[in-house]
């Protein structure tokens, strides 16, 4: 009986804990919320004046903001580049992990994955400055040719990942289906394709929030070509927003909006991939 | 001689995957790689035309003050900021693996700062370090100075930054972690009177060992990478106090005449790199076989 009570308020002490420790999260967010709506008159250096909320709530610093940052067409590249990059790796890694983890016993492929794996030790530094000159001798120093890396990037940890989650699929589902006629590359679509979808999942959240947040790729790759993504926008157009700090305070929060929209509707799945994509 | 059509089927169809996969791959990772390795035995300045000038730019690597103070300044935050978001990590996921309400509500919570960019992360907080913290500093009487405007202050700043963003990651790691410990581990536990930190010297840490050594790979590799934040927060400087090695060899190689030089530091960074990604493997791995 007394165990109990103990605990209860052992488990009560944490929950205040924890609400504190929220406000560490919750603070920055609110900030961030309130610069971006006052006025720079509004802006006042007392603690007060700093703390308040705005006089009113109006929407033209984020007009303003979206009209000096172009942020239409930032948001177009992002997600372009982002749902391009997660589809081409759902399909290309998935296909490359599954021909690596079916082909264990053989040398070559065995040399492949480790030839493949040990990318994820490169860093992109040592990468950065060959890739801005190729991708302009190919003519790829624009979107596309940052899908085309990032595809390659995420291959490594890609790979494994598939490979790994082959493992508890039993070939004698293949082999049913070999029984009956159907080709390999048939068999991988109708059959292994739709059973990993759980691992589809995994890579698709990961390889998502990697590339929506990426800064270095598309500054280094793309700055000839007059196009930015969310977060390059921000750079780019730094110097723009002067010492008016609402307005770039108003487009901070807006290039934050939509994956904050993403993570309310599918925290679970993220929460989910973000996990097993570490721990696998 | 259907069974054998049909092998050849398999084995076609799995080099008509792998080669053009393979070929992309190595287009865009092995080629650059080597690329750089060339480079960094010219004295390419990024455009015009180079000399071959063999081991020079690495031997002025190690005299280079500049590339030397960025490496203890990336091997200091990496370093530092690992212990700090480890260790908050590991409290709060105790406390959120606790039997405690709205569970769901607090781990969602407590994971938002990692969704969000690095970059306007930072930007966001380079105002509060400008702006607030001073304000606050200068209410209770305190020096009301930027950290970040101080040469020997700045660092601390971005390790914060980072720590905000890290400190969500590993603490799910760690939660996942702990949700693999038997109940019936604490109450075996409990009746040899094993409570509070003892119980978590000896029954849950060396249970999550697996989990602790995914988050040092994990926390050393991005801080010694640390880019984002770099720029956002100080671009390096005060004085040139917070130059991290990725920034370092961006700024310095991109656009400021010295590819040739960066690639060779590039190089060393990615052997660097390398080593201690397989030292903790190997060391995180010996740990693992103890138990």
């Amino acid at each position: 009986m007394k165990n109990t009570t103990t605990a209860v308020k052992a488990n009560k002490t944490v929950m205040v804990l924890l609400i504190l420790g929220l406000s560490t999260i919750i603070f920055p967010l609110y900030m961030t919320i309130i610069i971006a709506f006052k006025q720079p008159s509004e802006m006042t250096n007392n603690i007060s004046g700093i703390l308040s909320l705005p006089k009113t709530w109006s929407l033209d610093n984020f007009r303003e903001a979206m009209e000096v940052t172009d942020f239409w067409r930032s948001l177009k590249n992002s997600l372009l580049i982002s749902v391009l990059t997660v589809v081409l790796s759902i399909i290309i890694h998935s296909l490359m992990g599954y021909t690596l983890g079916r082909n264990k016993g053989s040398k070559f492929y065995n040399f492949v994955y480790l030839f493949i794996v040990s990318g994820m030790f490169v860093p992109f530094a040592i990468l950065m400055m060959p890739l801005a000159k190729q991708t302009a001798e190919l003519g790829l120093a624009n979107w596309f040719g940052v899908i085309l890396l990032y595809v390659v990037f995420y291959m490594p940890m890609n790979v494994m990942l598939y490979s790994g989650y082959l493992v508890n699929i039993p070939l004698a589902l293949e082999e049913a289906a070999r029984v009956d006629g159907a080709s390999t590359w048939r068999t991988y679509w109708k059959i292994i394709f739709p059973i990993m979808k759980p691992m589809h999942a995994t890579v698709a959240v990961i390889t998502a929030l990697a590339v929506w947040n990426d800064v270095m790729t598309p500054l280094v790759i793309m700055a000839g070509s007059s196009q930015n993504t969310l977060p390059l926008a921000q750079l780019n157009f730094q110097s723009q927003f002067g010492t008016n700090y609402n307005l770039a305070f108003a487009s901070y929060l807006l290039s934050l909006i939509p994956i904050l929209i993403f993570y309310l509707i599918c925290q679970k799945q993220i929460l989910n991939g973000v996990v097993n994509g570490a721990v696998k | 001689m259907n069974i054998f059509s049909q092998k050849n089927d398999r084995k076609r169809t799995f080099l008509f995957i792998t080669i053009p996969i393979l070929a992309l791959f190595v287009c865009f990772n092995t080629i650059p790689l080597i690329r750089g390795v060339i480079y960094s035995f010219t004295n390419f300045r990024g455009f015009g035309s180079y000399d071959w000038v063999g081991f020079r730019n690495y031997a002025d690597l190690f005299t280079d003050a500049r590339v030397g103070k960025s490496y203890l300044f990336t091997i200091k935050l990496a370093i530092v900021t690992t212990i700090v978001v480890n260790i908050i990590s590991l409290i709060l996921a105790l406390g959120l693996n606790s039997k405690i309400r709205a569970k769901g509500f607090f781990r969602g919570a407590y994971f938002l700062p990692n969704i969000l960019g690095s970059l306007v992360v930072g930007y966001i907080f380079n105002y509060f370090f400008t702006y607030i913290v001073p304000a606050l500093a200068d209410m209770v009487g305190l020096q009301s100075t930027s950290i970040l405007a101080s040469p020997s202050k700045a660092w601390i700043g971005i390790m914060i930054v980072c720590s905000w963003q890290a400190i969500a990651m590993n603490t799910i790691i760690y939660i996942s972690g702990l949700q693999t410990v038997p109940e019936d581990v604490y109450e075996a536990g409990g009746l040899d009177g094993a409570t509070g930190w003892k119980q978590f010297r000896h029954l849950t840490f060396p249970l999550i060992i697996p989990f602790f050594s995914i988050n040092m790979v994990l926390s050393v590799k991005n801080f010694l990478m640390v880019f984002d934040q770099i720029m956002a927060l100080t671009k390096g400087g005060p004085a040139q106090s917070t130059e991290s090695i990725s920034y370092l060899i961006y700024n310095n190689g991109m656009a400021g005449g010295q590819f040739g030089f960066q690639s060779a530091n590039a190089v060393v960074f990615f052997i660097v790199i390398v080593a201690i990604s397989v030292a903790q493997m190997k060391f995180s791995g010996s740990k693992e076989e103890q138990l």
